[in-house]
């Protein structure tokens, strides 16, 4: 899957400003920024449900704006919206949609697979919102695809029905399948993903294997303390050497308040998308 | 997904047919199953011509003069029957938007599946349940004493119904496409029957003022009507125009021009989803 300065208008607007991306076959890629950043709409246009203003786009060696049936017979969708007739339960809707497909996966396992046994029966208009992303999610990977989006999909599930959908990510990439998912949950791409691609502002600013990512920013540690009622604050990269000038100097011989912290991914996650975080806030330096 | 189909599983254009068929009859067959889940909006919709039928006949019937004298209940059957086919707009309109309110058509764009077969199936199960509508009002006809002249006659006139209600088909898939939300339904459901009474499916065009009766004798389902009253040996509106007198033609030339003009319309539409 190749992206080459995907751009996408809506008026004067222009949600993907020049995105640039490659994700190679078998991997999991997550996608991460705010809310209004561009990353359904960049899924959206790798579906081809969407045409773009410009840029190169291949998917599956394809460009996805004029692919057929072969194409989407390849690639799985899991998209925002609920997608499921209210009227049927969760084995018909599933039983019908396998009509779709040359070689479907069978439905009892697709239940089984995001863990609505119990709820086989129950019409799409009672489950929950959680359960119905995992009805979802179960559509989206029903023709054996080799190629998955996940827009969200997590969205609105309890903590246990996550742990269970990412058991079904991690077959889907023993059996070889590349994944490209959203998602708003930092541990859910660290624990997912190959590599995570932070997006804001229609371009992504960072791709990274999750343990790496922001290894700028992480390398900066934030030594803070009180002198005089104040709080004080130095971002460096050597806080061993700030603490020893620091306590040479001190008048007591101690840094009342003294932390050395290093920021989590979410607070990379947040510089890197331009929101206001704790590690932003100090006077030595900006990371945005 | 506009220009490129699809190469179909099987090579040739007989497996592409093939394949364009099964995947609509399965998209109709979806709407069969929501049917059967909700059998009581199906009825309500079935039966609400019916009522009109019954209150234009007994209630409004006995002030009703009707040209050349004849029986009103024998006038009002062909209009209400033609009026039942322009009323299934609202039904077509209503699963469209819902479908594409709830994300099916996305996840439908998103299927290996063909890309006409989400409107073909819209089609095949919205003139399957027009069929059953129009079983429904002619057995209450029929109860009522109305009887048709004859079969073959009979049977041309459920052939121009039919037509007229894959016209308003159309229309009803290009306006779902056009609507943004299930409650642009209601408005639809309001300008039907102004439609309706600017018709000659209620009284004769003729009883109206000058230029009403004009754009009444040139309402689409106008010629659908005088041209079903005369398939079935009713009174037909004696001191009509041009319009009235070519029934036959404009029964046949208003549908076939609103479904292409809709056809092409929506076809756009659908296309430009992926805007």
């Amino acid at each position: 899957m190749q992206l080459r300065g995907l751009v996408k208008r809506y008026g004067d607007r222009a949600v993907v400003d020049g995105l640039d991306l490659e994700v190679a076959r078998g991997e999991v890629f997550a996608l991460l920024g705010p809310n209004g950043a561009g990353k359904t709409t960049t899924i959206e246009i790798l579906e081809g449900v969407r045409k773009r203003d410009g840029g190169d786009v291949r998917v599956l060696g394809v460009d996805p704006a004029s692919a057929g049936r072969d194409w989407r017979a390849r690639v799985g969708v899991v998209s925002q919206g609920s997608g499921a007739a209210q009227e049927l339960s969760v084995r018909e809707i599933l039983d019908h949609f396998s009509g779709y497909h040359a070689t479907p996966r069978p439905t009892a396992e697709l239940i089984a697979a995001v863990g609505l046994e119990e709820k086989a029966g129950t019409r799409v208009g009672r489950l929950s919102g959680g359960q119905r992303r995992r009805l979802e999610v179960a559509l989206g990977v029903q023709g054996r695809p080799e190629l998955v989006f996940l827009d969200e999909p997590t969205t609105g599930m309890d903590p246990v029905a996550r742990r269970q959908f990412w058991e079904l990510i991690r077959g889907l990439r023993a059996e070889g399948a590349t994944v490209l998912l959203t998602t708003h949950y930092l541990d859910e791409a660290a624990e997912l993903s190959d590599r995570v691609g932070v997006i804001a502002d229609g371009r992504l600013v960072e791709v990274a294997p999750p343990d790496e990512l922001g290894a700028e920013l992480r390398r900066l540690a934030t030594v803070r303390w009180s002198e005089d009622g104040a709080v004080r604050e130095v971002r460096t990269a050597t806080p061993g050497v700030v603490l020893r000038d620091l306590l040479a100097t001190s008048v007591t011989g101690d840094l009342p308040g003294l932390t050395v912290t290093r920021p989590s991914l979410e607070d990379v996650y947040l510089s890197l998308v331009g929101a206001p975080s704790t590690v932003c806030t100090d006077s030595e330096g900006d990371p945005r | 997904m506009t220009a490129l189909h699809a190469t179909p599983a099987e090579p040739g254009t007989v497996g592409r047919f093939r394949w364009a068929v099964a995947d609509a009859l399965a998209v109709a067959g979806r709407d069969v199953a929501h049917w059967r889940r909700r059998p009581a909006a199906v009825l309500v919709g079935a039966l609400f011509p019916v009522l009109l039928l019954l209150m234009f006949t007994y209630l409004l019937g006995g002030g009703m003069v009707v040209p050349g004298g004849g029986d009103y209940r024998d006038f009002l059957v062909p209009g209400m029957l033609a009026l039942a086919m322009v009323f299934g707009v609202e039904a077509t309109m209503t699963a469209v938007v819902t479908d594409t309110a709830r994300g099916i058509t996305d996840r439908f764009r998103s299927l290996p599946m063909a890309p006409s077969a989400v409107v073909a199936g819209r089609c095949l199960a919205d003139m399957a349940s027009s069929v059953v509508g129009l079983v429904v009002l002619v057995v209450a006809a029929l109860a009522l004493g109305w009887r048709p002249d004859g079969l073959v006659p009979a049977l041309a006139a459920v052939g121009l119904l039919l037509l007229l209600r894959l016209a308003f088909l159309w229309m009803g898939i290009y306006l779902g496409l056009l609507a943004r939300d299930p409650s642009a339904v209601m408005a639809v459901q309001i300008l039907v029957w102004p439609f309706a009474f600017l018709s000659n499916a209620f009284v004769a065009a003729s009883s109206m003022p000058g230029w009403l009766a004009t754009v009444a004798e040139w309402n689409p389902v106008a010629g659908t009507v005088t041209a079903v009253r005369e398939l079935f040996g009713a009174p037909v509106d004696s001191g009509g125009g041009w319009a009235t007198d070519h029934a036959l033609l404009l029964a046949v030339a208003w549908p076939v021009l609103l479904t292409a003009v809709f056809a092409v319309l929506s076809v756009r539409r659908f296309q430009g989803l992926s805007r």
